[in-house]
């Protein structure tokens, strides 16, 4: 006889059913795993109900970058459940990644049962230890009836303040005992009244804030991923704010979509290889207001030259994001949408006017720096330029159902310069950590949040071998994920750096005895497209759309292009470089060797 | 606007600071605040812990730490960011506090340094726990520069074992933590 154990309310449940029944009262809809010995009986509780689903992964990594995809694009918690020992230290990568960008995760950890912790058992792992640096929090559960009010304190904790993940370990006695389910109700307030994230702005800190903004003569707005993970609010009385103020914004990596990219007031992303016009704002502007935003050094560049002449506003949810690297002027802890609402309802009260000269003449600058062009490129001869691409890619996918991942490197950077994102929720790429491997999995699990949308992993050839062994998750559950590989047969951005810093010695930056990518997707059921001239573009793409099911894309681009612009890292905002098209001569050079 | 709303300017200089910090009685906590300061590159001078309130199972962690400024800030915002951590106090921030440390010290010698060493430790209302024929073991309490000194004074008249318990601290006046 089977039961559903999401359905049985008054007997006594299984560790296992209780486990599952909460996930069911949490919401989830999916959880993306990997079972193993001590997983086995969640994996028969699993079994036998259906209202929550269970996508089998092919490597731990990729179940976990998998959650991060579905939760950044939905707002929702993600869910691992992978096994004890090599289940949860093959998790570690994607939990720090996690952490790093505030994903909201809950990752089920497998354990040895409670008697044999400590004894070096088979698939024994200290993955309490291990992950307590990587997550928000993680708790060991050793009794059955701490079980329900653990994972829903687990959820809680994942999805408030500032998101991350949270590992919670399951000794195999423990899930296989009997105890007594608690429904999410009946935790009106976590066990831990320690746990109190600061939603509300401070009144008085609010009232300075407009007084600054109101006053400045060369403002910017600088906001982060904080401003698409507080959700709808802050994204709309954003725009509110800017457009009411007429003042000029910028987005971090993190942030793209925070803000409409085909805005006349937007000025692109910044930092390391954001545009001259964002960078040189930061540089130039008296009054920054950063928002969900942490000073990062892709961001500040040179601490002691970063936008020495501004005062600055930071609003963040995390406490210890302020005055972390960046000494601030005026910190205001709080959820962005509720300080951006505060910040909006002040502006109207006071009938704020910003002052219209010195506006004009700090929008005549930054024209000046606009019209640098600094993303120009120039597409000639037989060799595709990945900005090409890029750009052809999203002409074509403009208008559409689409949302976008990356992996890490050169591709990611042109990625963020070249595809525009008018709302949040749309891109996700590994920005903290720099997870190369992210962008594959993390599609996947976009896709199974969105059945019926275009989801595109942009790729280097480097970073899509991490993780391709998704390819074979993505047949088995019919997910059309496409990778739009950019293959210069190279580890990018590391030769970028070689020529740059290192004289030019390529070492070890040169990827060998690739694979046949066409024939790879071919081998697991999947179509692969090629292009090698730039005219053949246009056709790989519409190809990759139009063709069902999981397409790669091997578009080989040119071996040598370089990211620009760039602040070379450790250098200041004002040394920003622009490309060999603005007449500016590339370096090599042992003497750039940099620190960061 | 009032210039308390704004943060102070930056200063590099090197500060100790003394905190009290109230934690969930729980497995783990401690390697977590441990954790933060190794994983982060902060000093730990001085750490002590123990339960304080067994029935809301609540411990105190008195931590002793240096940094400039910025650093002495960020590690207030780190630890009350940890989840089963329920209050942070800066102690030295917010004013009158007191400091206490308790020290096993152990001296071994004779003739009229073995009477020197007894003379001090009376000056210093330290007490001998344990004697033979040729050691004391001396217990002392008071403020931790004050153990510092008893020892130096001891250096000289034979010490050979030092056991301190680290600093426990308070608020002076009536407010609680």
């Amino acid at each position: 006889m089977t039961t559903d154990p999401t359905k049985t309310e008054s007997r006594a449940m299984t560790g296992a059913e209780i486990l599952v029944q909460a996930l069911a009262d949490q919401g989830v809809e999916v959880v993306f795993g990997y079972p193993g010995g001590a997983v086995l009986p969640i994996y028969d509780a699993l079994f036998r109900q259906n209202r929550v689903r269970h996508i089998l992964v092919r490597h731990e990594q990729g179940a976990v970058h998998a959650a991060e995809g579905y939760a950044r694009s939905t707002g929702k918690v993600g869910v691992v459940l992978v096994t004890s020992g090599p289940g949860a230290t093959n998790c570690v990568t994607g939990l720090t990644d996690a952490l790093m960008d505030s994903v909201p995760l809950v990752c089920l950890t497998g354990q040895v049962p409670t008697h044999m912790i400590g004894n070096d058992a088979f698939q024994e792992a200290d993955t309490i230890g291990i992950t307590r640096p990587c997550t928000k929090h993680n708790y060991l559960v050793k009794q059955v009836g701490d079980l329900s009010r653990v994972v829903h304190e687990a959820f809680y904790i994942a999805r408030s303040g500032r998101p991350g993940p949270v590992v919670v370990d399951l000794p195999k006695n423990v899930v296989m005992a009997e105890g007594e389910y608690t429904t999410p109700s009946d935790l009106d307030a976590p066990r831990h009244g320690s746990y109190r994230p600061q939603m509300e702005p401070e009144r008085a800190k609010i009232e300075a804030a407009i007084e600054l903004i109101a006053n400045a003569k060369r403002p910017l707005f600088y906001t982060g991923g904080g401003i698409i993970n507080s959700g709808p609010q802050a994204v709309q009385k954003l725009r509110e704010l800017v457009q009411l103020s007429g003042y000029p914004i910028t987005n971090t990596l993190m942030g793209l979509g925070g803000f409409p990219a085909s805005d006349k007031q937007f000025l692109g992303m910044l930092g390391m290889h954001g545009t001259y016009e964002a960078n040189l704002a930061m540089a130039e502007c008296d009054v920054m207001i950063a928002v969900g935003a942490r000073f990062d050094d892709r961001v500040t560049g040179r601490l002691a030259d970063f936008s020495k002449g501004s005062k600055k506003i930071h609003i963040d949810i995390d406490p210890s994001s302020i005055n972390k690297n960046v000494r601030v002027e005026l910190g205001i802890v709080a959820d962005c949408g509720r300080a951006l609402d505060a910040l909006v309802e002040q502006w109207k009260a006071r009938r704020c006017k910003p002052d219209a000269t010195a506006l004009k003449a700090w929008w005549d600058t930054i024209s000046t720096w606009r019209a640098k062009d600094c993303l120009r490129y120039r597409q000639s001869g037989e060799v595709i330029k990945p900005q090409y691409a890029l750009q052809r890619l999203y002409e074509l996918t403009k208008g559409k159902d689409v949302y976008f991942t990356t992996e890490v490197g050169q591709h990611q950077m042109w990625a963020a310069q070249f595809l525009k994102f008018e709302e949040p929720k749309r891109w996700m790429t590994s920005g903290g950590l720099g997870t190369m491997g992210y962008g594959f999995p993390a599609a996947m699990g976009v896709q199974v949040a969105h059945p019926e949308a275009l989801v595109i992993d942009v790729a280097g050839e480097a970073s899509f071998m991490m993780n391709m062994q998704e390819l074979s998750t993505m047949m088995q559950y019919r997910l059309p994920v496409k990778a739009f590989i950019l293959n210069n047969r190279y580890m990018g951005m590391v030769r970028q750096w070689q020529e740059f810093f290192h004289g030019g010695r390529y070492s070890e930056s040169y990827m060998d005895s690739l694979p046949d990518f066409v024939k790879l997707a071919e081998s697991f059921g999947a179509h692969g497209v090629r292009a090698t001239k730039p005219e053949e573009v246009d056709q790989a793409i519409r190809t990759m759309i139009e063709t069902p099911g999981p397409v790669l894309a091997d578009i080989l681009v040119d071996q040598a292009e370089n990211v620009y612009p760039m602040i070379p890292g450790g250098a200041a905002h004002y040394e920003m470089k622009l490309g060999p098209d603005h007449g500016e001569l590339k370096e090599t050079t042992d003497k750039g060797m940099v620190l960061v | 606007m009032t210039s308390a709303l704004y943060s102070s300017a930056p200063d590099t200089a090197v500060e100790r600071h003394t905190f009290s910090v109230l934690v969930e009685n729980e497995p783990g906590v401690l390697a977590r605040v441990i954790g933060l300061f190794s994983g982060r590159g902060y000093n730990i001078e001085s750490l002590t812990v123990a339960e304080v309130d067994r029935v809301r199972r609540l411990s105190r962690i008195n931590l002793v730490t240096t940094g400039s400024r910025m650093i002495i800030e960020q590690i207030k915002n780190q630890l009350d960011r940890l989840v089963p951590i329920h209050k942070v106090r800066d102690l030295t921030v917010e004013g009158a506090h007191l400091e206490r440390e308790i020290a096993l010290i152990k001296v071994v010698g004779s003739g009229e340094k073995r009477v020197e060493s007894l003379r001090i430790a009376d000056i210093f209302r330290a007490h001998v726990v344990d004697s033979t024929n040729t050691s004391f073991v001396f217990e002392m309490t008071g403020r931790p520069e004050k153990v510092d000194a008893f020892i130096r004074l001891m250096e000289p008249l034979g010490l050979i074992e030092i056991s301190r318990a680290g600093v426990v601290a308070m608020s002076r006046g009536t407010d609680g933590i």
